[in-house]
């Protein structure tokens, strides 16, 4: 039957989080093909056959998928996922957008945000915050999945050759049309790719004090982060936000400063390898899940990292 | 207009779950329950609408126990013109409780569904987005700001890389995210005014909808602890750990 992979790109790259879906169809067994949905996205598809593992790329070049608009994404993922006996998508904001929509057109119960397979049919997934994992078994014939990138590694970007091919199922849904965005433009790794991340809380203050994380971030190549805290005060937009409902993160190295803890925001962090945290209550929770808790004024402490790194 | 509004009863946000020692779920029993955060943000919106005149008549739903009409209570003492219990003891899941919402919408005809984008227990993400597909409504995911111009809805939306703003054809689905508004408290006055506002029940069977699971939860358990560690007393000694005990920098 094979498995389909929803590739999420920008047109002409191929996101990480694609790589750990891959990862995961693998797990499941079966042949891979790789759905690359876009306008103008034939270097995405390139690159997409290219991953080891994938056997086949399908590329659906058109203006109804230009923006990822969700209900004309939905309809192709489900016209062609019929065909396939899984379908495996990433759980980033674009995945969790349309993922339901093509569960529901084929009367399927999505599994959201699996971190393990267990077998074909059966996976573990966070609920409550990451605060129990369960094991849930899918009788669907067709299983719509959504793949937490954190709980699976990379595939090789390289040594695959698939074969592409075009397909021509296209429709405008014809009921939302795209307005604008508003991208954040950063010189610093993805939060989501990075191998360190440094996040500050409300103990930040304000926005300007975040300059402070920026300097040693690009010292250590680290990508920012935030907690809710800091977001919801205005601080950093929220694309920075991590947690429950922000981004999942599981860098090499976490950097908590001024942060409390709240089980929300571990949640976004917690399968981090190694976590530090900066904070000058040495109540805060925070320090329940550090490997290294400095109990420490972030003022003094933050410029002092800076020299010494 | 109308607006629908879909809640649901979860534990309590502050509370801390625990897995149950035969791992077949969370402890529930004795637990502090409480709207869904995203719902009351849902609520909300619908009645900051409502004060604009965009909208005439606010209608809560859920689908759950007897128990699930404390919140929908509370949904009307935070605004809502009257609500609808679908009941089932059946633990529902999204692609159900959005079939029994599709009933629901055939009947009432709103022009907005306004729901959470995720309930706080399942995580799961789902029942607006299905709704939309079964009901061929456009979404609006994920919103920081909606606007009603004439026949289309605005919806900005929270993504990872920003904002996205999308235009919907009315009807629409909008599932509203962290920084949509700030749900007020409900007022003693209105908190009375709700227990006299119509509540109306429904059975899921009545509706035609099968509750029961079809994917099974085979076990639930406690996630792997991470052991706290030590305290270090400078940020020489910190960065000395990070270089050479831990080899992260």
């Amino acid at each position: 039957m094979g498995i389909l992979v929803y590739a999420e790109h920008d047109n002409s790259t191929i996101k990480g989080a694609t790589l750990n879906v891959v990862t995961a169809a693998a797990k499941i067994g079966g042949d891979i093909t790789v759905l690359v949905a876009g306008k103008g996205c034939g270097a995405a598809a390139e690159a997409a056959a290219k991953i080891a593992g994938v056997s086949k790329v399908l590329v659906a070049d058109n203006d109804a998928y230009s923006h990822q608009l969700a209900e004309n994404v939905a309809d192709l993922v489900a016209e062609l996922g019929k065909g396939y006996s899984h379908i495996l998508i990433p759980a980033t904001t674009t995945g969790k957008n349309f993922a339901p929509r093509v569960a529901a057109l084929l009367d399927a119960e999505q599994i959201s945000e699996i971190i393990t397979v267990e077998s074909a049919d059966t996976f573990k997934r966070p609920i409550y915050a990451g605060n129990a994992i369960a094991t849930v078994q899918s009788s669907d014939s067709v299983k719509v999945i959504t793949v937490r990138a954190t709980g699976f590694d990379a595939a090789a970007a390289e040594g695959g050759s698939a074969s592409v091919e075009a397909v021509d199922v296209a429709k405008d849904a014809g009921v939302s049309s795209f307005v604008s965005e508003e991208l954040a433009k950063s010189d610093r790794p993805e939060l989501t790719a990075a191998k360190i991340v440094i996040s500050g809380g409300r103990g930040m203050q304000n926005g300007d004090n975040f300059e402070m994380l920026y300097k040693v971030a690009d010292k250590l190549g680290a990508a920012v982060g935030a907690s809710r805290a800091a977001v919801d005060a205005g601080f950093v937009p929220n694309d920075m936000q991590v947690g429950q409902t922000g981004k999942i993160v599981a860098p090499q190295l976490y950097i908590a400063v001024g942060i409390s803890g709240a089980i929300q925001h571990l949640a976004g962090m917690k399968d981090s390898k190694v976590i530090v945290a900066i904070n000058k209550d040495e109540e805060a929770p925070i320090f329940q899940v550090a490997d290294y808790g400095l109990v420490a004024d972030l003022f003094e402490a933050i410029p002092e990292l800076d020299k010494q790194i | 207009m109308k607006v629908l509004v879909p809640i649901k009863r979860v534990v309590d946000y502050n509370v801390k779950v625990r897995v149950k020692a035969d791992n077949s779920g969370v402890e529930l029993a004795n637990v502090k329950m409480a709207m869904n955060p995203f719902c009351e943000i849902a609520v909300e919106e619908a009645v900051r609408l409502k004060e604009k005149g965009v909208v005439t008549e606010i209608v809560a739903v859920t689908v759950g126990s007897k128990a699930a009409q404390e919140q929908l209570r509370t949904a009307m003492a935070l605004g809502a013109d009257r609500a609808i219990l679908i009941e089932t003891e059946e633990d529902a899941q999204p692609l159900a409780i959005a079939k029994a919402l599709k009933a629901i919408v055939e009947k009432e005809q709103p022009q907005l569904v306004i729901l959470g984008k995720q309930a706080i227990d399942g995580d799961n993400s789902q029942t607006g987005q299905m709704l939309a597909a079964l009901t061929g409504m456009g979404q609006g995911t994920f919103a920081s700001e909606v606007s009603v111009e004439g026949d289309k809805v605005k919806v900005t939306r929270e993504v990872d890389g920003g904002f996205q703003t999308v235009e919907l054809k009315l009807p629409a689905v909008i599932t509203t995210d962290l920084r949509l508004n700030e749900p007020r408290y409900a007022s003693l006055p209105n908190i009375m005014k709700a227990k006299k506002k119509p509540l109306d029940t429904v059975s899921g069977a009545d509706l035609g909808v099968d509750f029961a699971p079809r994917t099974k939860t085979l076990k639930v358990e406690a996630p792997a602890a991470r052991s706290a560690g030590i305290k270090v007393a400078s940020v020489e000694e910190l960065v000395s750990k990070l270089k050479n005990e831990a080899k992260v920098i």
